[in-house]
C-alpha cells in the first residue's frame, strides 16, 4: 500500500464530498449506535452512500484504517526509539517493507542521506514498555537487516568507519500539534 | 521524566483491554459497527459504546475513527533536524517553535539533537521555512523528506 498509494493520491484530487467527509470525521467518529447515519445526516446523503464513500476512500489509501489509536504512555508503552539504518539502496524497498511489518514499528520511511553528516536512509520508530525492550527490538531489526547494512568509510581519510545504525530516543517533547485539513 | 510517565499508566478493565486490542486492528464498516464488536467480545452494544466513550474522554484513546493519509489532506511535509549546541538549546527551541509550520518537535539524544516535522500548504513553502530557520538560528538544517513510506502493522497489546 505504501508507495503506489502515495503516488495515486497525489494524482487523485479529493471530491467535494470527500473533503466534507474528512472535515466531519477527522476529529473522530461519533461513538453511538449508528455512527454512519449521523454523518449521512450531516452530509445530506444516504447511509449507503456514506458506507460506499468510506470503503472507496479506504481502497484508495486516503483512509488508512478505521481504528482506535491508544495513547502509548497510558498503556505502559513509555519508551520509544527512532532507529535509523544505512542499508543498500537496491534492496531498500524490500527490506523497508519487512521492517514495517514488525508489530512494534509505528512508522517506517526511506529518506535521503546527506553524507558525511547523515548516512542513514531507513527510519523505523519502535515502541516498548521498558528500555530493554526497545533495545531488543532494535536488535531484531538489526538481525533482519544484517545482510544489507552498509559499511562506509569516512571521507576524511582517517579510516573512521561510520556506524551502520543508531537509535535516537526522545528525551523531551518540545512541541506537538495535530495535522488537520483546513476548511 | 520516567516518573511522570509511569504515573500516566492506567488500570484497565477486562472489557477495555479486549476492545483496545481488537480495535487497534480496525473497526468494521457497517451500519452498526459496535453491535458487531459487542458480539466479538461477548458484551452488549450499549456496554461497548459506553466503554469506548470513556476511553476516549479519558484520553486512553487519542483517536477513534478514520485515519487519513496526511498527504491526501493536501499540503507538504518533511522531517528535519538541527545539531544545536547545548548552551543554545532553549533559545533555538523557542526560535524553531515560533514557526506555525512546525507541527512536532522532539529533543533526541544524538549530535542532531532536535527533530521536527514541518507541515505546509506547498512544497515551495517547505523550502522557505527551512531557509528561514537557518537564517534565524544560524544552524544548517538537515532536511530529510520521506522518499518512500512503508505500510505498518503497529500493535500495542494490553
Amino acid at each position: 500500500m505504501s508507495t503506489t498509494t502515495q503516488e495515486k493520491i497525489t494524482k487523485d484530487k479529493l471530491s467535494e464530498q470527500e473533503r466534507q467527509y474528512i472535515l466531519l470525521t477527522q476529529n473522530g467518529l461519533p461513538i453511538i449506535e449508528k455512527p454512519y447515519h449521523a454523518i449521512a445526516e450531516q452530509m445530506n446523503i444516504s447511509v449507503e452512500q456514506v458506507l460506499n464513500l468510506t470503503k472507496s476512500m479506504q481502497e484508495r489509501g486516503i483512509i488508512r484504517r478505521i481504528a482506535a489509536v491508544p495513547n502509548h504512555y497510558k498503556l505502559g508503552y513509555q519508551y520509544n526509539g527512532m532507529t535509523v539504518w544505512d542499508i543498500n539502496d537496491e534492496q531498500a524497498e524490500e527490506f523497508g517493507n519487512a521492517v514495517g511489518q514488525l508489530p512494534f514499528v509505528s512508522h517506517c520511511y526511506l529518506r535521503p542521506r546527506f553524507l558525511p553528516e547523515w548516512n542513514y536512509n531507513l527510519f523505523a520508530m519502535v515502541h516498548g514498555k521498558t528500555e530493554e525492550s526497545i533495545a531488543e527490538y532494535r536488535g531484531q531489526i538489526k538481525e533482519l537487516l544484517k545482510e544489507v547494512l552498509v559499511t562506509r568509510k569516512h571521507d576524511s581519510g582517517q579510516h573512521v568507519t561510520l556506524q551502520s545504525n543508531d537509535m535516537l530516543t526522545s528525551t523531551a517533547i518540545l512541541k506537538k500539534t495535530g495535522l488537520r485539513l483546513k476548511k | 521524566m520516567d516518573k511522570r510517565r509511569k504515573c500516566q499508566t492506567v488500570e484497565l478493565t477486562e472489557l477495555e483491554k479486549k476492545l483496545i486490542n481488537l480495535l487497534q486492528h480496525g473497526l468494521p464498516v457497517c451500519e452498526r459497527p459496535f453491535a458487531q464488536i459487542a458480539e466479538e467480545v461477548g458484551s452488549t452494544e450499549q456496554a461497548v459504546i459506553e466503554c469506548l466513550n470513556n476511553l476516549r474522554s479519558e484520553k486512553v484513546l487519542t483517536r477513534f475513527g478514520p485515519m487519513f493519509d496526511a498527504a491526501s489532506l493536501g499540503g507538504a511535509f518533511t522531517l528535519a533536524a538541527l545539531a544545536v549546541p547545548e548552551e543554545d538549546f532553549d533559545s533555538v527551541t523557542e526560535q524553531v517553535n515560533s514557526f506555525d509550520q512546525i507541527a512536532h518537535n522532539y529533543r533526541r539524544d544524538h549530535d542532531f539533537n532536535m527533530w521536527f516535522v514541518i507541515a505546509t500548504e506547498s512544497a515551495e513553502e517547505i523550502e522557505r521555512v527551512v531557509q528561514a530557520i537557518e537564517k534565524k538560528t544560524g544552524l544548517k538544517v538537515l532536511n530529510v523528506p520521506k522518499l518512500r513510506e512503508f505500510y505498518v502493522n503497529l500493535y500495542l497489546p494490553v
